[in-house]
């Protein structure tokens, strides 16, 4: 199938049906690939003669194991070479910027103004030690302590701490505070589970395994969320805490989350509130309205700092004015005159990170939320949420697929479908729906394991986006289902537009004997396997 | 009061248009927004407007507003800074800059090898580079930070062995070591061990008491927080091994064009801080930390982290990647995974990958030879500043150095002061954290620091004490 053989019926009205796309195919080699000995990619500064005189040989203090016998085997590539590689690669990535991203859901892929990131690049924060005179970073702080205030309103919680480099880390941080709670009441070991949901993120099971917790893991009802029966079960003296995200990964919203924490409270545990996925709550509804002892939010979500291709991002935790004394130190405080890191604080978990965190991204969410403010935040989430209806009325259209759960009720920011019922007309399953969405251009997410919702695909459309982005979006998806039932090998040999194509061995992810995380284990691994040919 | 009667066009929110969003009601059957959140109870709701700032609705405004604010700070491009202690201030090559603020790497996130080959390609290349600089074969994508990094690798190690003791080496920075406690307490015993007092190296009696058959790991920094060259690597790893214990070291990258790699004198795991490799300090924004090891299946089954790795596809010589042992992570196994994973700091690795493909081996080995010897010279003239000693130990620096006060009468916090004063940055004050060490300073010289700057601060010191 040539590509080409779409263009002329893609442009008649690219508005209402999917769009023709081919990304960029440059054949890059790799860095390595391109060394040319003698080439040089920036020169360092050279140091004075008068300083080099005097100490010719500035390792001889060292004993030799010390010294390095050979440079490092790193590729000479001059620097226009590296910097065409870099912008080579950068074609062959499909960020957020050129496209709706609604399939990388879960992770509220929503715009990123540039405006931001010039305010982040300025030297006046770049170029910020963290160790500075507190009278010389005056500004920073202040921007710091004003954006708490904003989150403090948002959520409703007394405190935060924004050292969590990432949303995780702030869920680990959250546990570690827990922990902390039932620590300084004697409780420690006694409490030991944590009370989560399958539809609640990996994390929210994962960072208090970590943090020492026995698991228990609850499952929806056909309402879409856990019984209260069930958490009332779950709950006991061992009880240290429930993590909870509230939508979940299904979008709907559990109504009786205050019930939930209710029970938890009256067993004794805390309960943290996974905010994530707050972006279609803003102004709507809020942690500590629901109970919460603590909550997190990712700035590198709801309030639009981007994804860097994978961090870093900011993690946010709340607390109540209870739990302030555990809070990671230092914390920023102000007399009324000036700003100052507290670290006088003997009841804190102590530092979860280097110094105060993605200080950058909390400019960045600072400068969002301050574009927005109370009634531009609000509209973020009631369009975030007219979208993510909109779009499931569209993709619910096509034959083929659901939204398990809920049947006929409203969801909130996300939607987690399924095509269980076109994979058994047609065998196409959700990665092959996923990879043939590649040549439109998109993402897609399936789900977190294990699979709740068979065959899954996640959508999440964010405020950010037209009616015309997801209309077209919509069509790309009614176009790949007509295609598993007319055309199924295209769908399960896709992607055909893309840089790459498809990988079929498993042996180079799962062998030890095949896998190369590095060029040198790779040439290693090589060498072994041509000599036993 | 109803969205639909306000009359701002917000420009990151496209569907804020009433008339669009009045079509888009008609489509899914509601009478207004509020019904779309007619799943959230009344006794749930915020019924009034958050109270926040008034916004800055203009772009124009909003840069004046952040901009002044910002305008408070004094950057280390106003002064000369000698701060280091875990954030270092090297030159940032443009091209870096270049490459990091580029749409696609900024806004991309964690799609496939078929939608972002080139992130694949620019994430695993990272993980090669470095897998050159520190002579390992298996380097993760970066956690957090160095603090992660190291907190990982200690519990990595107590998995492998299934051991539950973690032996700490002195001198390490009080804040990562706050650090690893929270992070390995649960389940895990941490023993420090105190620095020899004459070396300020690690002192190998009192290592070789603190180890036992029931010690995981012994972890130290090189250089250490103080700034020497811990050289004794190569005994403690002979220490270690006998007693079928994982050795994990910290390094600085930067330092690794001039020094051995940790893994060369017998450490199993590597760690630290990329941020040295093209990431600018931000205020401590630009952190990311790196994990290497050898490649054996049961040290890399260990890994939280996203490991990339290399493959052929369909098309003869065309290079796919993937990720290598995704079954091990949190993501496929919830709390049954190793730790957890989640948004690391990618956008750092391909920056870091990028600087070390301009550095190349000539490169490298120029700038850590260019930082140790403006360190030497600093730390010589210093020295000759009357009550001032410099470096308090007689050990071997890389870039940074402990600098005492003690025989001038004069505080770290005084000098610094009148430093301040007169535009420089001095070291970071130790009298708080490490009060044996009386009135010193930590400080940190880089390649950027020239002959007038180091002039500059000596000539600065001698009119202070």
């Amino acid at each position: 199938m040539n590509a080409l053989d779409f263009l002329p019926e893609q442009i008649k009205d690219e508005k209402t049906t999917a769009r023709f796309y081919h990304q960029a195919q440059w054949t890059e080699r790799l860095i390595f690939e391109l060394s040319q000995p003698g080439q040089r990619g920036v020169l360092v500064p050279e140091v004075e003669p008068e300083i080099l005189a005097k100490d010719p040989d500035p390792l001889a203090a060292l004993p030799d194991k010390l010294r390095r016998k050979q440079p490092p085997a790193l590729p000479e590539v001059s620097q226009v070479h590296v910097l065409r590689h870099y912008l080579r690669l950068s074609q062959e990535t499909l960020g957020a910027g050129l496209v709706p991203d609604f399939g990388m859901a879960t992770s509220t892929m929503k715009y990123n103004p540039p405006i931001n990131e010039q305010l982040a690049r300025s030297p006046k924060l770049s170029e910020l030690h963290p160790l500075q005179d507190e009278r010389t970073v005056q500004g920073i702080l202040e921007v710091i302590y004003r954006f708490e205030q904003i989150l403090k309103e948002i959520s409703g919680m007394a405190r935060f701490s924004f050292q969590p480099r990432a949303g995780s880390h702030a869920i680990y941080t959250n546990a570690s505070i827990v922990r902390a709670y039932h620590a300084a009441r004697g409780e420690a070991e006694r409490r030991d589970e944590v009370i989560t949901t399958i539809f609640a993120h990996p994390s929210d099971a994962a960072c208090p395994g970590t943090a020492g917790y026995k698991l228990i893991t609850l499952y929806p009802e056909e309402c879409g969320y856990p019984s209260l029966e069930a958490i009332r079960a779950a709950v006991s003296e061992r009880t240290a805490a429930l993590f909870i995200t509230n939508p979940d990964d299904t979008g709907i919203f559990n109504p009786i989350i205050d019930k939930f924490v209710e029970v938890v409270h009256t067993a004794g545990g805390l309960c943290s509130y996974d905010q994530a996925n707050a972006n279609g709550l803003l102004g709507i509804t809020r942690a500590a309205d629901a109970g919460f002892d603590l909550c997190h939010f990712n700035l590198h979500k709801t309030f639009s700092t981007p994804h860097g291709s994978g961090g870093p991002g900011a993690g946010a935790c709340g607390v109540t004015e209870s739990l302030a004394r555990y809070l990671p130190v230092p914390i920023v405080e102000f007399d009324g005159q000036k700003y100052y890191l507290d670290y006088d604080r003997p009841d804190s978990i102590g530092k979860v990170s280097s110094f105060y965190g993605v200080v950058s991204n909390i400019l960045r969410a600072y400068a969002w939320a301050m574009s927005l403010g109370a009634d531009g935040m609000r509209e973020a989430a009631e369009v975030a949420v007219l979208n993510n209806n909109y779009l499931m009325k569209k993709i619910l259209e096509i034959p083929g697929i659901t939204a398990p759960y809920a049947e006929g009720k409203r969801r909130i920011e996300q939607v987690r479908y399924s095509i269980e019922e076109l994979t058994k007309e047609t065998g196409i399953h959700c990665l092959d729906f996923a990879l043939r969405m590649a040549d439109h251009a998109a993402h897609g997410f399936l789900s977190h394991h294990p699979f709740v919702v068979p065959e899954p695909l996640t959508l999440e459309p964010t405020e950010s986006y037209s009616k015309t982005d997801i209309d077209e979006y919509a069509a790309a998806w009614s176009k790949v289902a007509a295609e598993a039932r007319s055309q199924p090998e295209l769908v399960k040999t896709a992607p055909h537009q893309s840089a790459v194509h498809q990988v079929t061995e498993h042996d180079p992810f799962e062998d030890p004997d095949h896998w190369a995380i590095t060029w040198r284990a790779y040439q290693r691994k090589a060498k072994v396997r041509d000599a036993s040919k | 009061m109803p969205s639909e009667e306000k009359q701002v066009g917000y420009p990151y929110i496209a569907n804020s248009v009433p008339q669009v969003k009045e079509q888009m009601l008609r489509e899914v059957e509601a009478e207004s927004i509020s019904e779309l959140f007619e799943e959230i109870p009344d006794r749930l709701r915020l019924h009034r407007k958050m109270d926040l700032p008034q916004p800055f609705l203009s772009e124009y405004a909003l840069r004046r507003h952040v901009e002044g604010v910002l305008a408070k700070n004094v950057s280390t491009q106003e002064v000369i800074s000698f701060l280091g202690a875990g954030c270092y201030q090297h030159y940032v090559p443009a091209v870096c800059d270049e490459v990091n603020s580029r749409n696609e790497f900024l806004t991309a996130y964690s799609g496939r090898t078929y939608e972002d080959h080139g992130r694949f390609q620019a994430l695993w290349e990272y993980q090669s580079l470095m897998g050159e600089l520190l002579e390992l074969d298996v380097v993760s994508l970066p956690t957090y930070d160095s603090y992660q990094a190291a907190a990982t690798c200690l519990r990595m190690a107590a998995r492998v062995t299934g051991r539950k003791e973690l032996v700490i080496c002195q001198p390490i920075d009080p804040a990562k070591l706050s650090k690893i406690l929270d992070y390995c307490r649960p389940g895990l015993e941490i023993i420090v061990v105190k620095w020899d007092a004459e070396t300020g190296l690690i002192d190998l009696a009192a290592l070789e008491r603190a180890i036992s058959a029931k010690t995981a790991a012994v972890y130290f920094d090189n250089p250490n927080f103080l700034g020497a060259v811990e050289i004794q690597g190569e005994q403690i790893a002979e220490l270690a091994h006998q007693q079928g214990i994982l050795l994990v070291v910290g390094a600085d990258p930067i330092s690794l064009g001039i020094l051995a790699s940790p893994a060369t004198y017998g450490a199993d795991y590597v760690c630290g801080d990329i941020q040295p490799l093209g990431m600018h300090m931000s205020y401590g924004g630009g952190h990311a930390g790196y994990m290497a090891t050898r490649d054996e299946e049961r040290l890399v089954q260990e890994f939280p982290t996203r490991l990339v790795g290399i493959s052929p596809t369909v098309v003869p010589g065309e290079y796919g990647f993937g990720e290598v042992a995704f079954e091990r992570t949190s993501f496929m196994k919830r709390e049954g995974g190793k730790e957890y994973l989640g948004t690391m700091s990618n956008l750092w690795a391909i920056t870091a990958g990028v600087y070390l493909a301009l550095m190349g081996p000539k490169g490298m080995t120029e700038i850590g030879q260019a930082i140790i010897t403006r360190a030497r010279h600093t730390m010589e003239q210093i020295n000759t500043v009357r009550g001032v000693k410099a470096p308090y130990f007689p050990s071997a620096p890389f870039q940074e150095f402990v600098v005492n006060f003690d025989a001038t009468g004069k505080s770290v916090a005084e000098i610094n002061r009148a430093l301040l004063a007169q535009g420089i940055f001095g070291g970071l004050d130790l009298t708080r954290s490490f009060p044996e060490l009386g009135q010193s300073a930590l400080y940190c010289v880089s390649e950027i620091h020239t002959l007038a700057d180091i002039k500059r601060l000596v000539n600065a010191l001698k009119g202070v004490v």
